[in-house]
């Protein structure tokens, strides 16, 4: 977790990932964050998020986000 | 002869009033409804004494904003799209240069526009869109229009940091349209899937033709391009036929393996531009899309819009570039050398666009607008204004025009003159590479070189050292996790400099 927060923190800084559960909703990340989280994601944690998985509810929020690589790790 | 582009809505509502003309996720106006609230616009903006005048749309992105524009245009003026996610020092700068008069908001802007409107005075939509449409008082307005008169003004960024209002009448929009809805073989079953913002040149593609042939034009939601596979999904709800996308966009669906769990199932056409599309992920598009037409558009907000298309009829090299092909008939592309004198053949020269598309200049702006907007040096014997696009283009073996980069980026170093462009284009050619842009020290002369990718600098310089000569391999390269962008699509290469030398 603490290392998916790093890289959230390196894109926003001024956001608490910690408790924000709206990044998609309030528009606090945009489509080039998005491609840049997934592809830092699979340096970090060696999981390709497919695009299946590319969904609002799995970007919302770090927590979401966990749970989605803890997931991916799981199936393989 | 056609001589105003409301000419189009009046043909075409009269024949399909009940067609579905614009929509986004859950509105849909008809053609009948686009005519009606744009006349009782343009009435009411009339009667308050606007006239010749530019009028600020200060909307969210909506079918509403297009019908603004239309009611602008019904009453005299002409319309300059602003849109809530500008900059809020971006959109200051363009009120001091417009000093607008008149700004149309709908309930989400009106706040802010409020911030902004100085002596000019708000007008909500869905107030002056109730308006009784007053046809004698819009016929006055029409018979002293003439095409050359002003029809929008869009703002392009600045080298300078001061946003430049291009100026676009009648005639340059309706030559356009017509050549590329040929381009683009548009007709009444065409559906667009737009995705450039209103407040750019480039929605023109989706909303006049939409009004010349009862076509159908929907806003694809901002958020649908952060995920690819609902972006698919609004295609095919919606069954869009027809896109013209700038390249990011396309390969964001791509990238990502989307093809292999959804495709787009009525997309016969794509249209993309502004940008250099890789070839791994354009192939991807044309062997999942076997049937479609590919076609690459090029051209400067300056031209209104698209001046150049190549439908790709080739297979293509992953070294290779897609030509921009060709100008669209009744544009001429000059090649100038640095002499002003036409480029030899297969010499690179700066491309010039000559044409009845050359838009009328910079508003406000007499200094920026003489630089570019200039007499033709290869005509001394009577007035003709040519547009310099300050790119670099040539031709090739097969006659077709190829971008190269543009004039500013190039440089001399060790006493070559280089394109950072090709430099760009043969470390992308790297595996892992997903983007790079070069930038040039113009006072310890190095070559510096950003990148995005799983790549070591040391493999990469490896990789270059064959592919180029000595003398254009970077001197200094650094690997980000993204290069920054511009509200257009493309790489920011001004900040990435100005990033280099604060860190200086």
């Amino acid at each position: 977790m603490e290392a998916l927060l790093e890289i959230l923190k390196e894109l926003h800084p001024e956001v608490d990932f910690e408790t924000c559960d709206t990044l998609i909703d309030d528009k606090i990340l945009d489509s080039f964050d998005i491609v840049t989280i997934i592809s830092e994601i699979n340096t970090e944690y060696d999981v390709a998020i497919p695009a299946e998985e590319i969904i609002p509810e799995n970007f919302n929020s770090a927590e979401a986000l966990y749970d989605l690589i803890e997931r991916l790790q799981d199936e393989d | 002869m056609q001589t105003n582009v409301l000419e189009y809505l009046e043909q075409t509502a009269p024949r399909v009033p009940d067609k579905v003309a614009y929509g986004n996720e859950d509105t849909e106006v008809t053609f009948g409804e686009v005519l009606r609230n744009a006349q009782a616009i343009g009435t009411f903006l009339k009667r308050q004494g606007h006239y010749k005048e530019p009028v600020v749309v200060f909307m969210r992105k909506h079918p509403n904003a297009i019908i603004s524009f239309y009611g602008a245009v019904y009453a005299g003026c002409f319309y300059v799209p602003i849109d809530e996610e500008m900059p809020k020092h971006r959109i200051e700068l363009i009120f001091q240069n417009l000093k607008p008069h008149a700004i149309i908001c709908d309930e989400f802007t009106a706040k802010e526009a409020g911030a902004f409107a100085g002596e000019g005075k708000i007008y909500l939509y869905s107030d002056i869109c109730t308006t009784e449409p007053d046809p004698a008082l819009l016929q006055e307005v029409r018979e002293h229009a003439i095409d050359t008169d002003p029809l929008y003004i869009v703002f392009t960024s600045g080298s300078t940091g001061v946003p430049k209002g291009v100026v676009a009448c009648h005639r340059s929009v309706i030559d356009y349209i017509e050549q590329l809805s040929s381009v683009l073989e548009v007709n009444e079953n065409t559906v667009f899937g737009n995705q450039a913002p209103l407040y750019f040149d480039a929605c023109l593609k989706e909303l006049y033709p939409t009004l010349k042939f009862g076509a159908t034009a929907y806003l694809v939601p901002h958020d649908r391009f952060m995920f690819p596979i609902k972006l698919v999904e609004f295609l095919n709800e919606k069954k869009i036929n027809t896109i013209c996308w700038v390249v990011s966009a396309l390969t964001m669906i791509s990238a990502f393996k989307t093809f292999d769990k959804i495709k787009p199932e009525y997309l016969h056409t794509v249209a993309f531009g502004s940008e250099v599309f890789p070839i791994k992920q354009f192939n991807i598009w044309r062997e999942n899309l076997p049937d479609a037409k590919f076609i690459n558009l090029y051209g400067p907000t300056e031209a209104t819009g698209m001046s150049c298309y190549y439908k790709v009829n080739r297979e293509f090299a992953l070294d290779e570039v897609i030509p921009i092909g060709r100008p669209f008939r009744n544009t001429d592309i000059l090649l100038l050398d640095e002499k002003n004198q036409q480029a030899a053949p297969g010499e690179p020269g700066e491309i010039c666009i000559r044409g009845t598309a050359v838009t009328l200049g910079y508003y406000h702006n007499p200094e920026k607008t003489k630089k570019a907007f200039v007499q033709n040096p290869l005509n001394d014997a009577y007035p003709e204004i040519i547009y310099r696009t300050g790119d670099l283009g040539r031709y090739n073996e097969q006659g077709e025009l190829i971008f190269i980069s543009r004039k500013d980026y190039q440089i001399k170093h060790m006493g070559h003159r280089i394109e950072l462009g090709e430099i760009e284009a043969i470390v992308n050619l790297k595996e892992g590479i997903k983007s790079a842009c070069c930038i040039f020290d113009d006072d310890k002369k190095k070559i510096v070189l950003y990148y995005v990718g799983e790549v070591t600098a040391k493999d990469l310089t490896a990789f270059l050292k064959e592919k180029l000569p000595r003398y254009m391999i970077p001197n200094h390269m650094e690997q980000m996790e993204r290069l920054p962008w511009t509200p257009n699509g493309k790489i920011d290469r001004s900040l990435l400099k100005r990033m280099y030398q604060e860190k200086k």
